[in-house]
């Protein structure tokens, strides 16, 4: 019996025990994804004789003698299937990898279906959008126009649809692992069961002898250097303490031992072919743990200067302040000091990681799904000895990051054994190895002091934070150094800021939307509402009289910063939120005295550049056939930067989008970037775009003026024609006379910096009720004002801000990694994670604030905005269910049972 | 997920499909459970999908539904307008987290048999008295009354190759008024607590099934609806470390959430 996928029968017998995803994976059709591989996301959806399935969760046997259909089989020819339409345009997406599914999905439903999304959409998730992308493609709605639609030198500002979106709506662009390169074999690791542990005896005669297996490496078998997996522009900002494989596990999930076989099955048999004889040591899960006189030490003896203090596990500490924090407390009429708890959080980006590595010429080859192409070649040329020429790192279109992609950890044993078995290799992980191997949210505590004058005038902040780096320092430095920004945007004389960071034999934290500065801005922004309230004082006034202007020192220290307000948007996104949350939506909280309504707002500052240096090269080139190229390093994750990195060099070179085509992602084709987060694409590369093509229209101008006489100031590049002394040619016929006349190439490159630092702003308001007795909280309003400086793609930036804020409200709500007390994961899967569903998105009101943009900042005044907006929802959150039941939660996430715990009683008392 | 360690799908022989029963079988129904998380000691799948067993039959004694019912045909089926107890069967398919996707695989009896708290298709069964017929490998068979199939978290009394073939419901079952309260952590999130109360139209009996908050249901039987207090006394009875602990929910919050819907749907029921 053979299988029918779109209209081709084939004969091949799926495996006993495969699934169909991965039997028509095999077959080439790459359209249908791995997202969670248990039947949650949706990812996968197929139809078997016209009815949806999640593909991971049925046996492929069942779809014998049945039709199947994929995405790819969907559209008619050219002629796309009018849901496809729909996502194109609404545009239902935001990386991407969710969209085959829920476009599967949604063609399988009934009219009455579509009208009930909440449930119809159970099993179709999308990290990235937030879900309003999703409704609006259901539902039809076209946010997007035409790019050819829009005027020569229009681009700014317009909001064209993503120039991929069609290979997106078909299934057919490829991600990091849509390819079946021919003799690739694969590599699965087996990871310790021990949160501390010492592998005395590694036996890997057993799995060298298992079926297919080529190849099995231990610490033994890597290179004896400590690296850090953490991504950044200087290296000297993380800690040396991560081998590829190590002899000590310091957390349960860490690789130890790598199989590499014919196929994933081998490899698997191979992994538990393995025997390790351990020494199981002494372990400690938390930072209070850590930091106690006698607790394991995790870093033990590593000479690397940076680790501060590896004896007490002390991975930094920071110790900054200006004026004198005791005097300003002793004029203080109020005082108000607490402590807050933020948890380990997971990224949960639709596609897990990836590698496939392979030698080629010479060359090794990295296909992999990271953030940074450019940052892991130098990592992992240092790890291996191979210089950037021979090294080519590159990425196709990635599902999603967050921060998660912002470390390297799939790519050397890729590379490893990519060189000694001379083969293509490799590494998809398992979602459950998203949560155990992956990396998380720094947990924070943080205790807040704060003191005012009875008119609300602050006269001393103090902050003290401590952080869980878990069993690598990757991230944990500059987490750290970002965590100060919660004091930045008060202004007062007196400030004190003491963190620690500290190793943990947890799941390594990382790099993670809102890096740093979420969990402070949790604590700060509740703190100041408490501070007002025991003030009297309206907390929307007590921000207004004490935050920053324009003018003022952002400095936490006594270090001049290149941190300045060069436009400020903050009164108007307060303004706003106000309003809006007076006004009211019309949504009334639900019946029953036991629901207890209010509102709660917080202020959330973002730096648009990282302290740290980030850089990017660009260049623009007139092609022969008179359209133009732009390489530009960076990534494209569903941040959108591609799309806008057109529309600011078309605006520049008075052309519409559609002349132009973009090579980026790759450390062979491309100039050095520092890569895809603390969302620089656009501020970074896009200022490298943007310069490039101001200089090649210089060149372009120049040429011709010389050429066909008249000054350089009189020739007008328009469209695809280029107007000089009176006459009119082609950009084409310019391109061929440069080149065949005078051996020109009309192009030009440049770079640019993270300098100078601007700031922007996001202010969340929110008005909820809270069910006392059950503990539930019911939103009712989501108002969102950010100051972006300018808006280069309305539609766009306006969908980072819902995803944004909907992770801020998983994070509040819903998510957390559950730990036992071995240190072991008890949700490691997405199910369990319970990341929000359609169900869970309310609808937010998003606003642009006008501002008077400072042009000297961002390309166009624009100023990144993919990653802030999560910062002030938590504390918005907890500000609202505060007023609305006069108790406190200074932790999270806000389940019913957290909450009930607190009310309930004191509810039953007084209306019992 | 792919089940790398199974090494051969087994169609049984419809006559006799407990025969040949070894170590590392499994039934293998929609699959969806079995193909959801690494399972490296099976080996062989029995294939349940051709056994041809009439999903759903009604007849003089009531409701037959059989294990290898498909949820969504069971969505499909449309029950006799006069059951006041019929739109249950419907109200406990829309309790699944599982979406309408999930639904076109997975079966009645593979949700029962996955035993999970959380099983809406435990909880449909208890609550209307079903019993289930159970075929051991040797074709012996027994009925046991749904109520005390499960016996924990993943955890039920099946024998290995044990079969489960069908659920028989009472036409007086499906004659009872209903009331059901379901609470979970996220809104079209997976079961916390579930609560289903019936009541007799004649004789007036009161049946409490408590669901998804305990590691296995429990009913609560009195001849009339109870007062409050004396519900109250019963629902003390189901031991504290009975209910569940999970990242779905809290055993004290659930104790508590069960204590609030129980009383919400005696009340509902004693009108
Ligand atoms: C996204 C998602 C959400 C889910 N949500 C829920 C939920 O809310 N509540 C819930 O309870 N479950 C939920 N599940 C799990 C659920 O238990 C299973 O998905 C499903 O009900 C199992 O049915 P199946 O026919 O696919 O069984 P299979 O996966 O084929 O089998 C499940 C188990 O039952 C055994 N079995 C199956 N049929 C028989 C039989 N006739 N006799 C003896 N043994 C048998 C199998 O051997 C196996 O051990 C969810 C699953 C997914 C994928
Ligand atoms: S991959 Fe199949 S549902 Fe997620
Ligand atoms: S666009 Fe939906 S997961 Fe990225």
């Amino acid at each position: 019996m053979s299988i029918s996928v779109n209209g081709h029968d084939f004969s091949n017998e799926p495996a006993p025990g495969q699934c169909l995803r991965t039997f028509l994976r095999d077959l080439g059709h790459f359209g249908v994804k791995k997202g969670c591989d248990m039947g949650d996301c949706g990812a996968c959806t197929v139809h078997i004789d016209g009815d949806a399935y999640h593909s991971c969760i049925t046996p492929a046997s069942r779809a014998l003698g049945h039709e199947v259909t994929t995405v790819e089989g969907l559209a008619d020819g050219e002629e796309l299937h009018p849901v496809q339409e729909q996502f194109l345009r609404a545009p239902g997406f935001q990386c991407g990898f969710c969209t085959a599914g829920m476009i599967m999905s949604t063609t399988a439903m009934t009219d009455e279906q579509r009208q009930d999304l909440d449930h119809s959409l159970r099993g179709s998730l999308c990290r990235c959008t937030g879900y309003r992308q999703i409704h609006d493609a259901i539902n039809g709605v076209d946010n997007t126009e035409d790019s050819d639609a829009i005027a020569p030198g229009d681009g700014v500002g317009a909001s064209p649809y993503a120039i991929a979106g069609r290979g997106i709506v078909t299934g057919h662009e490829e991600y990091t692992l849509d390819t079946n390169r021919e003799g690739t074999v694969h590599l699965k690791v087996v990871r310790s069961p021990y949160a501390h542990a010492k592998a005395l005896r590694i036996d890997t005669t057993q799995a060298k002898a298992s079926s297919g297996v080529l190849a099995v490496y231990t610490w033994e078998d890597v290179p004896d250097k400590y690296f850090t997996t953490a991504i950044h522009e200087d290296h000297l900002v993380d800690p040396k303490d991560t081998r590829v494989l190590d002899r000590i596990a310091r957390f349960k999930g860490q690789p130890m031992v790598a199989v590499v076989a014919e196929t994933i099955a081998e490899a698997e048999a191979g992994c538990r072919a393995v025997e390790i004889e351990w020494e199981v040591l002494p372990a400690v899960f938390t930072a209070q743990d850590a930091i106690l006189p006698g607790a394991p030490a995790i870093h033990r003896g590593n000479p690397d200067p940076f680790i501060r203090h590896p004896d007490r596990n002390v991975l930094l500490d920071l110790n900054i302040g200006r004026g004198d924090v005791e005097a300003g407390f002793e004029e203080a009429d109020v005082i108000h000091e607490a402590e807050y708890r933020t948890p380990r959080v997971a990224h949960a980006h639709l596609e897990t990681h990836g590698t496939i590595a392979w030698e080629e010429d010479g060359i090794m080859n990295v296909r992999t799904s990271t953030q940074s192409p450019f940052i892991a070649r130098q990592k992992l040329g240092f790890l291996f000895d191979i210089q950037d020429a021979n090294l080519r790192v590159f990425t196709k279109r990635v599902g999603g990051a967050f921060g998660g992609k912002q470390d390297v950890l799939s790519e050397p044993l890729c590379i490893l054994a990519a060189r000694d078995l001379h083969r293509p290799v490799q590494w998809e992980f398992t979602r459950e190895e998203e949560f155990t191997g992956g990396v998380v949210r720094h947990p924070f505590t943080i205790k807040v002091k704060l003191g005012a004058k009875r008119d609300g005038t602050l006269t001393a902040m103090q902050m003290d934070t401590l952080a869980d780096t878990g069993a690598y320092g990757n991230h944990g430095g500059e987490v750290l150094g970002c965590s100060l920004v919660a004091m930045n945007w008060y202004r007062c004389r007196n400030k004190r800021y003491d963190g620690q960071m500290v190793y943990t034999n947890n799941v390594p934290s990382g790099g993670m939307r809102g890096y740093g500065s979420a969990q402070p801005t949790f604590a700060m922004e509740q703190a100041m509402d408490e501070l007002s309230a025991e003030l009297g004082i309206d907390p929307i006034e007590m921000r207004r009289k004490n935050c920053i202007r324009p003018g003022d020192n952002l400095a936490v220290g006594t270090h001049a910063e290149e941190f300045q307000l060069r436009s400020y948007g903050l009164p108007q996104c307060l303004d706003y939120v106000e309003e809006k949350l007076k006004q009211g939506n019309g949504v009334p909280k639900p019946e029953g005295p036991e629901w207890a309504e209010g509102i709660g707002f917080a202020i959330g500052m973002a730096d648009t550049s990282p302290p740290t240096e980030h850089r990017s090269g660009a260049s623009v080139h007139l092609e022969l056939d008179g359209t133009y190229r732009i390489n530009v390093g960076t990534v494209e994750q569903g941040n959108g930067t591609v799309t806008t990195h057109l529309q600011m060099a078309a605006t520049v070179l008075n052309t519409t989008m559609d002349q132009f085509s973009i090579v980026n992602g790759d450390t062979s084709k491309n100039m050095w970037d520092t890569g895809a987060f603390a969302s620089q694409g656009m501020y970074v590369s896009g200022k490298a775009v943007t310069l490039a093509a101001t200089g090649l229209l210089d060149y372009i101008q120049t040429y011709a003026a010389a050429k066909f006489g008249g000054v350089k100031e009189d020739v007008e590049v328009r469209a695809t024609e280029v107007s000089v002394n009176g006459r009119t040619i082609s950009l084409a016929e310019l391109a061929q006379l440069a080149d065949e006349e005078d051996g020109q190439q009309l192009q030009y490159s440049q770079r640019a910096y993270g300098s100078p630092i601007s700031a922007g702003w996001n202010v969340h308001g929110v008005r909820l009720a809270v069910n006392q007795v059950t503990g539930e909280i019911a939103i009712l309003q989501e108002v969102h004002a950010v100051d972006a400086g300018t808006v280069i793609n309305p539609q766009q930036l306006r969908g980072q801000i819902e995803g944004g804020v909907m992770q801020g409200i998983g994070w509040t709500l819903t998510e957390w990694l559950q730990q036992g007390p071995d240190g072991e994961i008890l949700n490691p899967n997405i199910r369990m994670y319970r990341m929000p569903n359609y169900a869970d998105a309310p609808r937010i009101d998003v606003h642009f604030v006008d501002v008077d943009v400072s042009k000297e900042a961002g390309p166009f005044g624009a100023k990144g905005m993919a990653e802030s907006p999560i910062n002030p929802v938590a504390p918005a959150v907890a500000n609202a269910v505060a007023d609305a039941t006069g108790v406190r939660f200074r932790c999270l996430p806000l389940t019913p049972p957290l909450i009930y715990k607190e009310l309930n009683e004191a509810y039953q008392a007084s209306n019992g | 997920m792919d089940q790398n360690t199974v090494v051969e799908l087994v169609k049984p022989d419809p006559a006799a499909p407990g025969e040949g029963w070894r170590e590392g079988d499994v039934w293998l129904a929609g699959g969806t459970f079995l193909l959801s998380l690494p399972l490296p000691q099976i080996r062989r799948f029995r294939d349940l999908s051709e056994l041809g067993w009439t999903p759903v039959e009604v007849n003089d004694a009531g409701l037959e539904i059989a294990a290898t019912c498909k949820v969504s045909e069971l969505m499909a089926y449309q029950p006799d307008p006069g059951w006041a107890a019929g739109p249950l069967l419907h109200d406990c398919v829309r309790a699944f987290l599982a979406s309408f996707k999930v639904w076109n695989g997975q079966t009645v009896g593979g949700n029962i048999c996955t035993s999970i708290p959380a099983g809406p298709m435990t909880t449909m069964a208890c609550a209307l008295d079903a019993d289930y017929l159970l075929i051991s490998p040797d074709g012996s068979e027994r009925t046991v009354p749904a109520i005390d199939f499960v016996t924990g978290n993943n955890v039920n009394i099946l024998r290995p190759g044990e079969l489960m073939r069908k659920l028989t419901i009472s036409a007086a079952a499906l004659n009872r008024r209903y009331a059901l309260r379901r609470f979970s952590l996220t809104k079209a999130g997976r079961s916390s607590v579930f609560l289903v109360g019936t009541r007799d139209p004649e004789s007036g009996e009161f049946l409490l099934t408590v669901s998804a908050a305990t590691i296995h249901p429990f009913h609560i039987r009195d001849a009339g609806v109870p007062s409050a207090a004396a519900l109250l006394d019963m629902l003390a009875e189901i031991p504290d470390d009975k209910y569940f602990d999970d990242p779905n929910g809290r055993p004290d919050h659930r104790k508590h959430m069960t204590d609030l819907f129980a009383e919400e749907i005696r009340s509902e029921l004693a009108n």
